[in-house]
């Protein structure tokens, strides 16, 4: 069930990896449980998605797994990881350059430095050319892809992915989910995905995993053995779409 | 256009007011008489104008450094904004007329006093916006930027401040008008030149016309200060206005 076996290109070395172990966790604001009993395994080098109803609580997941928030019950241990939130966030008066290499800036190379870095990173990207202009000038795909380069460059074995394409078209969002692939084939990382596009989740995770409405628990666990490159339309594809959508509707796990 | 036209008339009416009318010239000059003294008095005029324009330039910068930094302060220590806020609110109900002489006396008859009192003047409408646009900046942004391991520093040299130069810029925009008033002030209180000085004279030798070339003058350079700074912003900050067009 893991396909992207091959180790990561960042810092530790794969063996002392850990991947993401979520256990039991419970995350209270106030009066609202936002996940509960929540427990989640991600081995090292593997894609889940995590599919589920709005407010189930994945931001959330997402935000325990980055140490932006601690749990009120239960325990998360992960690996380091890095955030490509919903919103792009993109710092508007930075070229694309400058916004995929501050996370170099802000462990201390030179700006000359940093940008030496990213430029190759930028160009394999599909974003030669673009290096100077300024989120305000670039499509809404590029400023995602600017975005995914920045999660990337911060070296971290680990990155938690919420709903990356969910302000992108149709037609758009279908072409970074290809180009999103064939990025994880070539720098393969543990990955987190949270989307609510449960067809994104098959094409794009070695698992998916579907949560319930809030309090958020998994209700479905449920490999992809699909070989890459998938294709919406392969029946396989479906046929799983079909189980993820199910579960989600409350029937049961698969 | 309409307002172009309104300027016409306005001055039409003065022009016709002050030559027709029951008034003496010594006290209400009219256009024509003014636009003379613009141009006779024209070497006097431009002379005691670049003291005043430098005074009010160095003023306006040293609001702004000061205003900035005051802003990060207040920004970064919270008890310290707490304590301070009301003294600085406070601070600008002085009436700068009273203290204009107090600072004159402290400072000298130079170019410090008059850079102080404008810098006062302008401080506060830059302190107030820069601490706003520090405060509001995205705290979704602030999170990424803890995830990416960003020190409390980095994540107010690399977001922050960059966030919150438009709104300096806009604060010393506000400023521009006001800083005009406190150079003249500066020099009613103690000087031996600029336009402020050139006014107070002109009115006890009856030269009332060279007064108000004076005041075209003065609010020239506000108007074109104003439009300097809004270019300024344009120019160093293209981001504010570029997301706006695209």
């Amino acid at each position: 069930m893991q396909s992207t076996s091959s180790p990561a290109s960042a810092s530790a070395p794969a063996a002392e990896r850990q991947g993401i172990r979520v256990d039991s966790v419970t995350r209270r604001y106030g009066a609202v449980t936002a996940v509960s009993d929540l427990s989640l395994t991600v081995a090292p080098g593997e894609v889940v998605a995590v599919v589920g109803p709005s407010g189930c609580g994945k931001s959330t997941l997402l935000a325990l797994v980055c140490g932006l928030e601690t749990a009120d019950a239960g325990t998360v241990a992960a690996d380091p990881a890095a955030l490509m939130p919903q919103r792009d966030l993109l710092l508007p008066w930075a070229s694309a350059l400058d916004n995929a290499a501050l996370p170099l800036r802000l462990r201390g190379a030179g700006r000359r430095e940093a940008r030496a870095a990213a430029h190759p990173v930028l160009a394999e990207f599909g974003l030669a050319g673009f290096e100077k202009a300024r989120p305000g000038e670039l499509s809404g795909g590029m400023r995602q892809r600017v975005a995914f380069l920045r999660t990337l460059l911060a070296g971290k074995p680990v990155l938690c992915l919420d709903e990356p394409f969910a302000a992108l078209d149709a037609i758009a969002r279908a072409d970074m989910q290809r180009w999103l692939a064939d990025a994880l084939a070539r720098e393969p990382r543990t990955v987190l995905l949270v989307t609510h596009d449960v067809e994104e989740a098959v094409l794009l995770g070695d698992r998916v995993v579907v949560m319930s409405p809030r309090p958020g628990r998994v209700v479905a666990d449920l490999p992809v053995d699909v070989p890459r490159p998938r294709v919406a339309t392969d029946p396989a594809v479906v046929a799983l779409r079909a189980r993820a959508l199910q579960a989600l509707a409350g029937e049961g796990a698969a | 256009m309409i307002a172009l036209l309104l300027v016409a008339v306005l001055l039409g009416a003065w022009q016709l007011y002050a030559s027709e009318g029951p008034v003496d010239d010594l006290i209400l000059p009219s256009p024509s008489e003014i636009a003379t003294a613009l141009w006779e008095d024209r070497s006097l005029l431009w002379s005691n104008f670049l003291v005043t324009a430098q005074e009010v330039a160095f003023g306006i910068v040293a609001a702004l450094l000061v205003g900035f930094a005051c802003a990060t302060a207040l920004h970064f220590w919270r008890p310290l904004r707490r304590a301070t806020y009301p003294l600085l609110v406070a601070s600008q109900a002085v009436p700068i007329v009273i203290v204009a002489p107090l600072l004159i006396v402290w400072l000298g008859f130079g170019m410090a006093p008059k850079i102080a009192i404008i810098a006062l003047i302008c401080f506060f409408p830059i302190v107030v916006t820069t601490l706003d646009a520090l405060g509001r900046v995205d705290r979704d942004t602030i999170r990424l930027l803890r995830t990416l391991d960003a020190s409390r520093w980095s994540a107010f040299r690399f977001a922050e401040a960059p966030a919150a130069l438009p709104a300096a810029l806009s604060g010393a925009k506000i400023a521009v008008a006001v800083a005009v008033i406190g150079a003249v002030f500066a020099e009613y209180s103690g000087s031996s030149e600029g336009l402020g000085h050139l006014i107070l004279q002109a009115i006890p030798q009856l030269e009332t016309a060279r007064a108000w070339a004076a005041v075209v003058v003065l609010a020239g350079f506000a108007v074109a200060l104003f439009y300097a700074l809004d270019v300024a912003q344009r120019r160093l900050l293209p981001w504010t206005t570029n997301e706006r067009t695209s």
